[in-house]
């Protein structure tokens, strides 16, 4: 496990209290879980994902995310509809683990109210809720 | 330090069933072909059967080598808890392969079955003696099933009052497999911790219980190898308020002869025929999970009942309020006849000092490693006893490092990582067949394993070392799968 | 007490480390109000020698072959088990063993289990097969479930063909969900009535046994079409797993998760149980099989092995969210019949079955001749449905006091079908004793 200070936390995007991130890329939002929630959970096995063109609330179940040992529920940061999601965790979910931001993103939202990611925790804010 | 268990042997390798065979080969021997060869019409026959060809002699010598890779309580000892791995005697397999009970059809007529329907009716008998409930049901098939069983009962039983709730009570000590069986009937699980003490506390329970829960699951003891000493009081605040009280047997082994199980106000509960009443685990089942009950839930028990009247027994299924069926036929039988012959063979008094000295047992492990183990919970226990890895950590040696260790000093390893509410639960259950020497080896061996975790904790991470094969790679097999050949 | 290996000087010695009087005082932290128990009231202990006396008398209480011919099937049938299997799947490794929980030390019973799932998934004409279940009617009702859950439709069509005690079992699990059955009606040739798919709407599955309860073999093919036409999930079901030996496969002809029981391979009846629930799927349903599944891995130092995997579907890690609440299955059962199929090798089963099909065939035209009705004229494998004379019954209890079981007496079952009765012979049959029971039947 790492220590809280070797964790990545990039500063371009926001954090929910579920340890999902989520990055506005200009007009869509980028969503995936964060290095604390990888380390977490141990090597990911499984992703499971939604339908692209579903429509989720705020807070609803997205999709699951599966360890050898451990299965973890994915929340939506904001509501909107999917509109793309990441086909290359199937073959290779490992990258959950090793790049969380980038090749390890989950799916793409077209928000319904951009208002919602300002509103979720920015990356000094969520150190201190991992902190305690 | 001791002379291991563990030792170096010649581990033969064995190839996949069908990189054996070849077409031509025959391990069967067929009856006389004595009557016309009627071919099936093609349009319904298949032509692609990939099954391989082997001689008896193949088949002999590659299942016998598999044999070798395994561990058994045969091998030797296993204190796997929660589990129960007593030794399971041999004559109770020499009864259930008599040909009138391995050869019964299960829908003959009752007049041409009554030796076997006399057996369930005694077992049942003895298991509703031992429990101290009032009727059993031998059906369900294992232990997940039998807390089915259980779950249907209270639903049925609510259900009949006309007044069906929706949610139920389960301590965070509990076997995975209890919300899970209280979701397949609707119910949510309401969780609730157990305190410091590692017991249910009647100020937690009066808490959540409310008329709209159909009651508790208590396992009891419970997975910390503690008595739930105020259980009384639990069931009291339950019953109070209309539910019903669902206690797992999965730990009966502590307290056959000892505990009462209605009168200390359980209503349902069931038994693992392949734990306490030593039928062999076989690699995982079968088992058997009769479910005891009070007499309000007896008219819901699942059909059919066997019955005795006039002094011949019979099948009974005109119950209107039965759950129904669990099973095709009766159960596991041929479990049930090997519990039976176990009942038998020990008499109350053997039952009952089985109990005292799985109990004598698990303490006396306790004693001997608290001083170098962590023990979350110091009270005297049941018949286990839960440790965990707090004093290992540092070393970076988890319990999964010492409980592959213990594999190359020759002993299956405790149950690990569960109950969950002990972090890196190391969780011990010996049982009443040990001896003394045995446990002695074993209580050595981690006590061993606790100076190599301080001196060479790589040693740890590296093992298990003796066996055919070390760590498996779990990640990867679950990432891509490959379940067949 | 031979399974008490303790002498009283290591229990004084024990209590002595414990701290602990006499062995009642170990249950010192009982409170008084719990420990109220009133001395067991059992038999005394019996010797190894009466033990065996008193099982011989019970199990001498039953109608067994060779003494009693036994023409019944209905989900229980009589195979030939080869000594061979025995001795083998009798091994203490394998018998004595938990769940592999702990692969390093387990690999025979995941290497078993493994050629089990392969050597099912085959007969089954599936990509993947489980580590079994309890019982073919267990392993429907899981099926159906997970037809559920994948779906999330509500209902599901069941053939009335479905082995009436399957269908009761679905029933019972059922009862508290609110997940409704519809029954297919049974046509009149002995098969399912499979226009009555047609405008179901709104269903997960569809279930079909084949050979069915009458034992008649069914149109799959245009069972999965029809079920597909629905969006449904095309289950088929099955008894008598031998029969797979010689028909085309439920997956070759459309089934997407097939359940059934696997007593046939190699398994005694044992008066019902255990038997081997056998549940097999596609691949692309996986995920949303229950049960436990063995797959392949490699360890540390690349070696091959094997080990439970996908556990994260199972109750101990999902609780009340898993895909069943299954834990404790038939492994050793599986492990019997990857013994029993591997004993007769794909040639070996073709010609079992082969020779099930034509005692039953031999029988079924034995009785025809002697005047008897076959009701139903779809094809048959071992199993098929004969029409007695009216008042019959008086004739069958004859024959039982003969030591002849002549079927199972269907109106229990299917009211309308008085003195019809459903007849069984494999390969255990022999000429003789199928003559004597048409001799004896016509009398």
């Amino acid at each position: 496990m790492k220590e809280i200070s070797e964790m990545k936390l990039p500063d371009n995007v926001k954090y929910t209290d579920d340890h999902e991130w989520a990055k506005d890329e200009g007009g869509n939002v980028k969503i995936g879980i964060t290095d604390y929630a990888q380390d977490q959970l141990g090597d990911i096995v499984f992703v499971e994902m939604p339908e692209v063109g579903a429509t989720y609330e705020k807070g609803d179940e997205f999709g699951t995310v599966e360890s050898v040992k451990a299965v973890s529920e994915l929340f939506m940061p904001i509501c909107g509809e999917i509109v793309a999601i990441n086909e290359g965790l199937e073959d290779a979910p490992e990258q959950v683990n090793s790049d969380p931001y980038d090749g390890g993103w989950m799916i793409s939202v077209k928000p319904s109210d951009t208002g919602e990611l300002d509103a979720l925790m920015d990356k000094a804010a969520y150190l201190d809720m991992l902190k305690g | 330090m001791t002379e291991k268990m563990g030792t170096t042997g010649l581990i033969l390798k064995e190839k996949l069933l069908w990189e054996r065979g070849k077409t031509g080969r025959e391990g069967f021997s067929f009856p006389r072909q004595d009557v016309d060869q009627t071919p099936m019409d093609p349009e319904f026959a298949r032509d692609d059967l990939d099954i391989p060809d082997l001689s008896e002699v193949d088949v002999i010598r590659h299942f016998t080598r598999l044999s070798t890779w395994n561990f058994g309580v045969d091998t030797g000892m296993y204190p796997l808890g929660s589990c129960t791995m007593k030794y399971n005697p041999k004559t109770n397999e020499r009864q259930a392969s008599l040909p009138g009970f391995a050869g019964a059809h299960p829908l003959l007529p009752e007049s041409l079955s009554q030796g076997a329907l006399e057996l369930m009716y005694n077992l049942e008998r003895y298991l509703a003696e031992i429990t101290g409930m009032d009727a059993v049901s031998l059906q369900p098939a294992a232990g997940a099933h039998g807390e089915l069983a259980g779950m249907l009962l209270i639903y049925a039983y609510h259900k009949s009052k006309g007044n069906q709730r929706h949610k139920i009570i389960i301590p965070d000590t509990a076997h995975g497999t209890n919300p899970a069986s209280a979701a397949l009937c609707g119910y949510t699980p309401v969780p609730v911790k157990s305190n410091e003490r590692g017991v249910l506390s009647t100020e937690d329970i009066a808490a959540v219980m409310d008329d709209d829960t159909a009651g508790i699951m208590v396992t009891n003891p419970n997975t910390l190898g503690l008595f739930e000493e105020n259980m009384k009081e639990v069931a009291d605040i339950v019953h109070a308020k209309g539910g019903l009280v669902y206690g797992d047997g999965a730990n009966m082994n502590a307290v056959m002869g000892i505990i009462d199980m209605k009168e200390i106000g359980i209503d349902v509960l069931h038994l693992n025929l392949h734990k306490t009443f030593s039928t062999p685990h076989g690699g995982g089942g079968p088992g058997s999970g009769p479910v005891c009950v009070n007499k309000i839930l007896e008219p819901f028990l699942p059909v059919p009942r066997v019955e005795k009247k006039d002094g011949k027994f019979r099948l009974q299924y005109n119950r209107p309020d039965a759950i129904g069926r669990l099973m095709t036929f009766h159960g596991h039988f041929g479990i049930m006849v090997r519990a039976y012959s176990y009942i038998l063979s020990m008499g109350p008094d053997g039952l009952k000092k089985a109990s005292q000295l799985a109990v004598l047992n698990a303490n006396y492990i306790k004693e001997k490693l608290k001083d170098i183990y962590h023990l979350p919970f110091d009270r005297p226990c049941m018949h286990e006893c839960v440790f965990s890895d707090k004093h290992q950590s540092g070393n970076k040696v988890s319990t999964l490092d010492i409980a592959k260790r213990l594999l190359d000093y020759g002993f299956h390893p405790p149950t690990v990582y569960f109950p969950l509410v002990v972090s890196g639960a190391i969780m011990i259950e010996p049982t009443e067949t040990e001896c003394k020497d045995d446990i002695d080896q074993f209580i050595q061996a981690m006590r061993d394993i606790a100076g190599e975790a301080k001196e060479n904790p790589e040693l740890l991470h590296k093992s298990p070392e003796k066996t055919k094969v070390s760590r498996l790679d779990e990640a990867a097999a679950a990432r891509k799968p490959c379940l067949a050949g | 007490m031979r399974y008490l290996p303790h002498t009283d000087e290591e229990i004084s010695e024990m209590l002595g480390v414990v701290g602990a009087e006499s062995l009642d005082d170990l249950f010192s932290t009982v409170p008084t109000n719990c420990c109220c128990r009133l001395p067991i009231d059992l038999p005394e202990a019996l010797s190894e020698w009466d033990l065996n006396r008193h099982m011989d008398e019970l199990s001498g209480n039953m109608a067994v072959s060779p003494d009693y011919k036994v023409f019944m099937g209905a989900g229980s049938y009589d195979h030939f088990i080869p000594a061979s299997n025995t001795y083998v799947r009798s091994r203490s490794e394998f018998v004595t063993s938990y769940t592999p929980y702990q692969p390093e030390m387990s690999q025979g019973t995941l290497q078993g289990i493994y050629e089990y799932q392969t050597l099912a998934a085959r007969l089954m004409g599936m990509d993947v097969a489980t580590a079994s279940h309890y019982d073919g009617a267990t392993a429907l009702t899981e099926a159906l479930l997970m037809a559920i859950r994948k779906t999330r439709k509500q209902k599901v069509a069941v053939s009335r063909l479905v082995h009436p005690l399957h269908r009761e079992v679905i029933k019972t699990y059922f009862g508290p969900t609110g997940f409704e059955i519809i029954e297919l009606p049974a046509g009149p040739d002995g098969r399912t009535d499979l226009s009555a798919i047609d405008g179901l709407d709104d269903i997960a599955a569809v279930a079909i046994q084949s050979p069915n309860f009458f034992g008649c073999i069914e149109d799959l093919k245009i069972a999965a079409e029809k079920a597909g036409a629905q969006k449904a999930l095309f289950i088929t079901s099955f008894t008598e797993a031998i029969a797979y030996g010689l028909l085309k496969s439920p997956g070759s002809l459309g089934a997407e998760i097939v359940a059934g029981d696997g007593q046939s391979l190699g398994l005694p009846r044992s008066f019902g149980g255990p038997g081997l629930g056998m549940l097999g799927s596609k691949s692309k349903y996986v995920r949303s099989l229950p049960g436990r599944l063995v797959g392949r891995a490699t360890d540390v130092n690349g070696k091959d092995g094997f080990v439970l995997t996908l556990s994260t579907r199972e109750q101990h890690i999902r609780r009340e969210k898993a895909t069943s609440n299954i834990c404790s299955n038939n492994s050793l059962c599986a492990l019997s019949a990857a013994i029993y199929m591997a004993t007769l090798g794909g040639s070996g089963l073709r010609r079992l079955a082969e020779m099930n099909h034509q005692k039953a065939e031999y029988l079924k035209n034995e009785l025809k001749k002697a005047g008897m009705t076959i009701p139903f004229s779809a094809k048959t494998f071992n199993e098929f449905v004969v029409k007695f004379p009216d008042g019959f019954k008086s004739s069958y209890d004859r024959l039982l006091e003969k030591k002849i079981v002549a079927g199972l007496p269907l109106a229990s079952y299917y009211p309308e079908l008085a003195d019809h009765y459903l007849l069984c012979a494999t390969e255990t049959a022999s000429r003789e004793d199928m003559d004597m029971l048409v001799r004896e039947v016509t009398v």
